[in-house]
């Protein structure tokens, strides 16, 4: 059994728009028997902080094209994406890049 | 492909950095934070010097900024423009000879009422951008859409450029600056103390009912960009600006670059994409940041706090297919992230681009477009274009003549914003995807019986 996590989640680039305009959460993901990774964390984030519109965050298992992830500040393309499995206080970033010049 | 190949089923260590296998590509001794293009992994510390280099080797590479000149940064709030002021500000701020040497001024559009905004929510984002503003120390310019309205008609015409400078010139004017430590240049001037300008409501319903009556989201999106930057280039003019630097970047200019060419404004291309635009003749636009993609850019300004606010814009929150540069973005973005080269390949198509010069007389020889002030790409007699139009007020009758359809409409939208005389003929004035989008002007019901005629 995985225990449950805490985990800092942050939004930025207009990607806050879906949340309500609030940028930073910090949440508890809930304990379950395998360790959480980032592809069960957005279908946590569409369940429990999605506002609205989901398709703008979301496509299909992963974020929408367009949407950088940081993991602790690191390119997730370098920590494995949606495979990587989530720390206890990790830091997870989703800055949109489709927003403004 | 250029996947990480590694599998992170096991274990991972608790580390305070985070535990990547990969070493940065310059350096190779810190661990890699960003992969930038296609495999390049860099550390931190080497993504901020690569970053900043980049911005200073553009400029020093084009030698169009001149060392003393007044250039205006024109910052809508969004991360490419809010990255480049900060490269301004560090840019100047250095000791090294590699200093930038030109009087930035900086240029805000308040777009509030293209969206409906509420005076206290215009308010409110204007006043934080108006702390960032103030916390760079450069003059800065707050000017609402609104003011779009009462511009002269002079802010279309391309001034007689200066004269062309001897190619030797830019390397004479740096050791000239060099040797008299920049004392005998023009200081940066104090920030005055800006007050929010005041705007009457009923521009702003005007604004409201010129981009209203604008029938689809793309031809409103173009107006939109239209109106933007001749507010841009009249600042610039009015406050002695000569170089007007906008905050473009890679990915947007290849988005900008498939959109114009959809829209019908293949012809332009080059001087809607390129570095330099010298469109309007004594204000060159410029676009430093084209060479940065979007996640390059987010990512500086997620580590480095830059600081920006997102200002919705007209298409936030679209559905994918509700303009043209809507669909063309989302098109690009989702290539790039199965092709991380797309975005790049298309900025290198851009590159080769040149504009034709028709004429190069000392007046200016060539015909422009009303509207983007670049040159017209029609025959006038002959194309389509030619059958869009004239707007008079409804007070006025109609006249019909063989080659003209006039049309009456209940505003003279055109007429508001330009003050033309009232039988000027309109298309032979717009270049052809102006002439599309002033077409989305005209409300169909009176348009229509004229089509069938076609």
């Amino acid at each position: 059994m995985a225990a449950s996590i805490a985990i800092h989640l942050e939004f930025g680039g207009g990607a806050e728009l879906l949340f309500n305009g609030v940028k930073k959460h910090h949440v508890t993901l809930p304990s379950q028997s395998e360790p959480w990774d980032v592809k069960q964390l957005l279908v946590w984030i569409q369940r429990n902080l999605l506002k609205e519109r989901p398709e703008l965050f979301v496509q299909g298992d992963s974020v929408r094209p367009g949407i950088l992830v940081l993991i602790n500040d690191a390119d997730w393309e370098l920590m494995g994406e949606l495979d990587y499995q989530l720390q206890d206080q990790d830091n997870v970033v989703f800055i949109s890049t489709l927003h403004g010049g | 492909m250029c996947q990480v190949e590694e599998d992170y089923r096991g274990e991972m260590e608790r580390a305070a950095v985070p535990s990547v296998s990969k070493k940065c590509v310059k350096c190779k001794e810190a661990p890699a934070a960003l992969v930038i293009r296609a495999g390049d992994a860099y550390c931190r510390l080497c993504f901020k010097d690569f970053f900043t280099h980049k911005f200073k080797a553009v400029l020093g590479k084009n030698r169009i900024i001149f060392p003393g000149e007044k250039v205006l940064l024109a910052v809508s709030g969004g991360p490419s423009s809010c990255s480049m002021l900060r490269q301004v500000q560090e840019g100047l701020s250095q000791k090294a000879n590699k200093k930038l040497r030109f009087v930035p001024g900086i240029a805000f559009i308040d777009e509030g009422a293209a969206i409906g905004q509420s005076v206290e929510e215009r308010q409110r984002t204007v006043a934080e951008l108006q702390a960032v503003f103030e916390a760079t120390g450069f003059p800065f310019f707050i000017l609402p859409l609104e003011q779009v309205l009462d511009l002269p008609a002079s802010v279309v015409a391309t001034n007689p450029a200066p004269s062309e400078q001897p190619a030797g010139a830019y390397k004479a004017a740096v050791d000239r600056f060099v040797e008299t430590d920049g004392s005998s240049f023009p200081t940066p001037q104090e920030p005055k103390e800006t007050l929010l300008p005041h705007v009457q409501q009923s521009h702003t319903l005007m604004l409201q009912q010129l981009l209203g009556s604008v029938k689809t989201l793309t031809a409103r999106e173009e107006l939109l960009n239209t109106l933007r930057q001749h507010l841009l280039v009249h600042t610039a003019r009015t406050e002695g600006y000569r170089k007007l630097m906008l905050g473009d970047s890679c990915t947007r200019l290849a988005v900008k670059l498939l959109t114009s060419i959809s829209l019908g404004r293949g012809a332009q291309l080059a001087q809607d994409t390129g570095f330099s635009d010298s469109r309007y003749g004594d204000v060159i636009l410029v676009r430093p940041m084209r060479d940065y993609s979007a996640k390059e850019v987010a990512y500086y300004n997620h580590l480095f706090t830059v600081p920006c606010v997102v200002v919705p814009g007209v298409d936030t929150k679209t559905v994918e297919k509700a303009s043209i540069q809507r669909l063309t973005e989302s098109f690009v973005t989702k290539l790039q992230t199965d092709f991380p080269s797309t975005v790049s390949t298309i900025y290198r198509t851009s590159e080769k681009l040149q504009t034709a010069c028709r004429k190069r007389s000392g007046g200016d020889g060539c015909e422009r477009c009303l509207l983007c002030v670049c040159s017209l790409d029609t025959a006038v007699e002959t194309s389509f274009t030619f059958l869009l139009l004239c707007i008079v007020s409804s007070a006025e009758a109609s006249t019909v003549d063989s080659s003209l359809w006039v049309l009456t409409a209940e505003v003279s939208v055109l007429h508001l914003c330009y003050r033309l005389p009232e039988t000027t003929r309109l298309q032979s004035l717009l270049c052809y995807s102006c002439a599309l989008t002033v077409r989305d002007m005209v409300s169909g019901d009176v348009f229509d019986p004229f089509m069938h005629e076609l």
